[in-house]
């Protein structure tokens, strides 16, 4: 296993240990941390790995939110509920990316980010389903009280990074992750020595959609009422993009500091800026993208890092 | 609803969508660049007019000639200064800075005008006028006649302007232009700055029909993009038809289904169209 | 002879261009066949036609005795149809190595990364690359790129090869070195079909030369026929070199 990987997996146990220092706050802080890591991890094997870079988490997030939301409104436990929102969010992208991935570039940036608008609308007509604008209702389990609740979802959603994490690193290792790395690098190279592409990218779309719906779904578990501006927000899919470029396309072990650099730059700016906390997001990005296109990896020892950076 | 009315509603709608995707199919066809900030521009031109027809007095009309020069030197100067230092850069850092430009300007303008909805009523108001059966409102009429000449004004520009050919022909072939001697950067600069103006100005003409807000920057968006991939990258013509387009299919879906389907409507299309005919009716195959 | 290729009539059309017309042609195995002709005169389209790159439009592609009009390329790359791009197309960020065991590990489905990379070790010592393994194929020379293209298409077991302008940019040594592998690669029994303007690298290593001029074979033969063709020296060669190599047209 390389370094890169192994010192995720101590970053990732590390936050395990959450609980155990803070009180609601922190908890709170935390699995919001462990979902920005899932949807940036995951993001990072459809936009790092294979190069095409999907507007599309945001979709994949509401639509796996709705999922368990509407299972867990019906009683479902969510052990059950959590997983049929990942899969399903994995067949729907894997169906959807099999046509969308034809496209290149800015086309394919479009397209993706269209599915946040037909997967919101559709939520937002099938009222009879979802509540449409009104909103989902996901009923509390019995609980325990606030911070067992906290407790018990921060571990949810950490468990659900950690098998992102695993799922990602198995990629990498793969044949499925050395193919994405020659799309990436050359598609048309790619197809001449044998590689069927459509099939690849596919599964790489559907493995980028799944965990991101099962995120969609603990989230909507978590804050028990979801609507469909809340859930198909564009910012779902800036976020990631810019945690990702933060911490270094293509590692994860960057990407998921990344994430959590992002989360700590939000937190200070919202507490400290609230009126205008999403003009100050817009300076970052500016300036990020001005300054250190290459991520905070380029800025620590360059070869070493640029080694254990791709596949 | 009448046929005709339908008809008519789609033909002035449509011009009224061709001038708002105009200057952001400019900016993608030339520079490569997918401006998110356009929408942003868009609103921001409605308040001007709003401003300059609430505080002064002076009519939409002026506030036009006012807006072009004050939008082209925004959007040359952001295009100098920040853009194109990342021109370069793949597809994927290009959206996100405009994105995180967006966000500033957008949050700017909440933070200055507050987020609730403005109208401008034009004192006195122009009422409609009807033939036959068919309802126009004067206003709109007017404002898809200007929304015409703006798009006309940037055709002649394009046409008989140095500049313009010079425009065209970054469009047509980058590396070409820059051997037969074209400022690229400079050309890059005003083109953005041409496209930002043209979005100020479809702003004030769009303060007099719908309401003002920074949250509607994305639905204006929205439409500029399904406009631009429905009817073609970078050329007048292109834009007109795909406004047209657009506002015909939404008449009728709205007839059929109702007018709450208006948007998915469209962006199913643009998703069709993106796979069947990424080119758009009218464009030329190649732009990424 | 056995067949392994055949071409018929067909033809590719790319709106008002048509670039292949009522192509015949029929390759047996082990033959080195050299195609020639001017510029735009479709050859690379031919191989883009039998690689599925651009798929026919009319007529009919059989590899093997299997019809592969509409195969898609990766398909006929599994099939052992391989071959190199006029314009290197190298995957930029890897290392020389990890190019060619790309090749092998996707071009036959069941082979592991490790066992790939070792069998790329064997084609990169082969075009005389070894030392070069780790490097990344951007830094590469040209000359070294296109070894390197040859080593990938090699790592693909094909049954059948296209070299697409091997020689094009390469300095009279390299070509040397280039058409020594050639006919190593011929002796092992690959079927070659070469595109190639050097008229010397084609006289020394092919069997047989195939004409292409506006989408037309207008010739297909012996060497010695096919250069004392009028049509051709019309079309390609040129009066000059057929004076010069002692042709009388």
């Amino acid at each position: 296993m390389s370094r890169s990987n192994l010192f995720l997996l101590v970053l990732i146990a590390g936050v395990a240990a959450l609980p155990l220092f803070g009180e609601a706050y922190a908890l709170r802080l935390g699995t919001i941390a462990c979902m920005y890591a899932i949807l940036a991890l995951s993001w990072n094997v459809v936009g790092g790995l294979a190069g095409y870079p999907s507007f599309a988490t945001a979709a994949f997030f509401g639509l796996g939110a709705y999922i368990a939301g509407v299972l867990l409104a019906r009683g479902m436990p969510l052990a059950g509920a959590i997983p049929i929102a990942g899969i399903d969010s994995f067949l729907v992208a894997a169906l959807l990316g099999a046509a969308l991935l034809r496209l290149r570039g800015h086309y394919f940036a479009i397209a993706s980010l269209s599915l946040i608008e037909v997967f919101r609308e559709l939520v937002n007509n099938a009222t009879d389903l979802t509540g449409g604008g009104m909103g989902l209702n996901i009923p509390l389990a019995a609980s325990a009280g606030v911070m067992a609740d906290a407790t018990f979802f921060f571990y949810v959603m950490w468990g659900l990074l950690l098998a992102t994490a695993v799922m990602v690193m198995a990629v990498s290792l793969s044949k499925l992750g050395f193919g994405l790395s020659c799309i990436r690098q050359n598609e048309t190279a790619a197809n001449m020595v044998g590689l069927n592409t459509t099939l690849y990218k596919s599964i790489a779309f559907g493995l980028s959609a799944c965990f991101v719906g099962g995120a969609g779904g603990v989230y909507a578990a978590w804050v028990h009422y979801i609507d469909p501006s809340d859930v198909f927000d564009i910012l779902y899919s800036v976020k990631p993009i810019v945690m990702a470029l933060i911490g270094g396309l293509g590692s994860p072990l960057g990407v998921t500091i990344g994430a959590f650099v992002y989360l700590g730059l939000e937190e200070v700016v919202w507490r400290n800026y609230i009126q205008i906390h999403s003009g100050v997001l817009g300076v970052i990005i500016v300036l990020l993208l001005l300054f250190l296109p290459h991520g905070l990896m380029s800025v620590r020892v360059r070869q070493w890092w640029r080694r254990t950076k791709n596949v | 609803m009448l046929a005709a009315q339908i008809l008519i509603n789609a033909l002035v709608l449509g011009c009224l969508y061709a001038c708002i995707a105009i200057g952001f199919s400019l900016v993608w066809g030339v520079l490569n660049v997918i401006n998110l900030i356009h929408g942003s521009f868009i609103v921001l031109g409605a308040y001007l007019a709003w401003s300059l027809y609430q505080g002064f007095h002076i009519s939409p009309w002026y506030a036009l000639v006012i807006a072009a020069p004050l939008f082209f030197v925004l959007g040359y100067v952001i295009q100098r200064v920040i853009l194109n230092r990342v021109i370069t850069a793949p597809v994927l850092v290009t959206l996100t800075m405009t994105f995180g430009l967006d966000l500033i300007l957008n949050n700017a303008m909440i933070y200055y005008f507050k987020a609730d909805y403005r109208k401008l009523s034009l004192t006195p108001p122009m009422g409609s006028v009807s033939i036959f059966d068919v309802v126009v409102p004067i206003d709109r009429l007017v404002a898809t006649v200007a929304a015409l000449a703006l798009t006309g004004v940037l055709y002649l520009i394009l046409r008989r302007l140095r500049v313009g050919r010079a425009i065209v022909a970054v469009r047509l072939d980058r590396d070409a232009a820059v051997l037969m001697g074209v400022d690229v950067n400079s050309i890059y600069a005003i083109a953005f700055g041409l496209g930002a103006a043209l979005a100020g100005c479809a702003g004030v003409l769009m303060a007099l029909i719908f309401p003002i807000s920074p949250l509607t920057s994305t639905a204006y968006l929205g439409k500029a993009f399904v406009v631009c991939v429905l009817g073609g990258l970078g050329s007048v013509s292109g834009a007109l038809a795909g406004g047209l387009l657009l506002a015909l299919i939404e008449g009728v879906g709205s007839a059929m289904f109702g007018p709450a389907h208006a948007t998915t409507l469209s962006f199913a299309l643009l998703i069709v169209f993106l796979i069947l005919r990424p080119q758009g009716l009218l464009g030329r195959k190649g732009f990424e | 002879m056995s067949e392994i290729l055949r071409l018929q009539s067909a033809s590719r059309r790319f709106g008002g261009l048509q670039a292949l017309r009522d192509v015949s042609l029929t390759v047996n195995k082990g033959e080195v066949i050299g195609l020639i002709g001017p510029n735009g005169a479709g050859k690379t389209t031919l191989v883009n036609v039998v690689t599925g790159v651009t798929p026919a439009t009319g007529g009919s592609v059989t590899f093997d005795g299997q019809d592969i009009t509409r195969v898609k390329t990766y398909q006929s790359a599994r099939l052992g149809l391989s071959r190199t791009f006029q314009i290197v197309q190298p995957f930029a960020e890897f290392s020389a190595l990890d190019n060619v065991a790309a090749a092998a590990l996707f071009s036959k489905p069941g082979e592991g990364l490790k066992a790939a990379r070792e069998e790329a070790r064997r084609h990169l010592a082969f075009v005389g690359l070894e030392a070069q393994a780790h490097q990344e194929a951007a830094t590469l020379t040209l000359a070294m790129r296109k070894r390197l293209e040859l080593a990938k298409a090699l790592a693909m077991r094909p049954k059948l090869l296209f070299l697409d302008e091997v020689n094009a940019g390469l300095n009279s040594a390299e070509v040397e070195r280039a058409t020594e592998l050639i006919h190593q690669l011929a002796a092992d029994g690959i079927t070659i079909v070469m595109i190639e303007h050097l008229m010397k690298v084609v006289l020394n290593v092919c069997s047989r030369i195939v004409v292409l001029h506006n989408g037309q074979l207008i010739a297909d033969g012996q060497p010695r026929e096919v250069m004392t063709n009028p049509a051709v020296i019309e079309a390609y060669l040129g009066q000059q070199y057929a004076q010069r190599a002692g042709i009388h047209g």
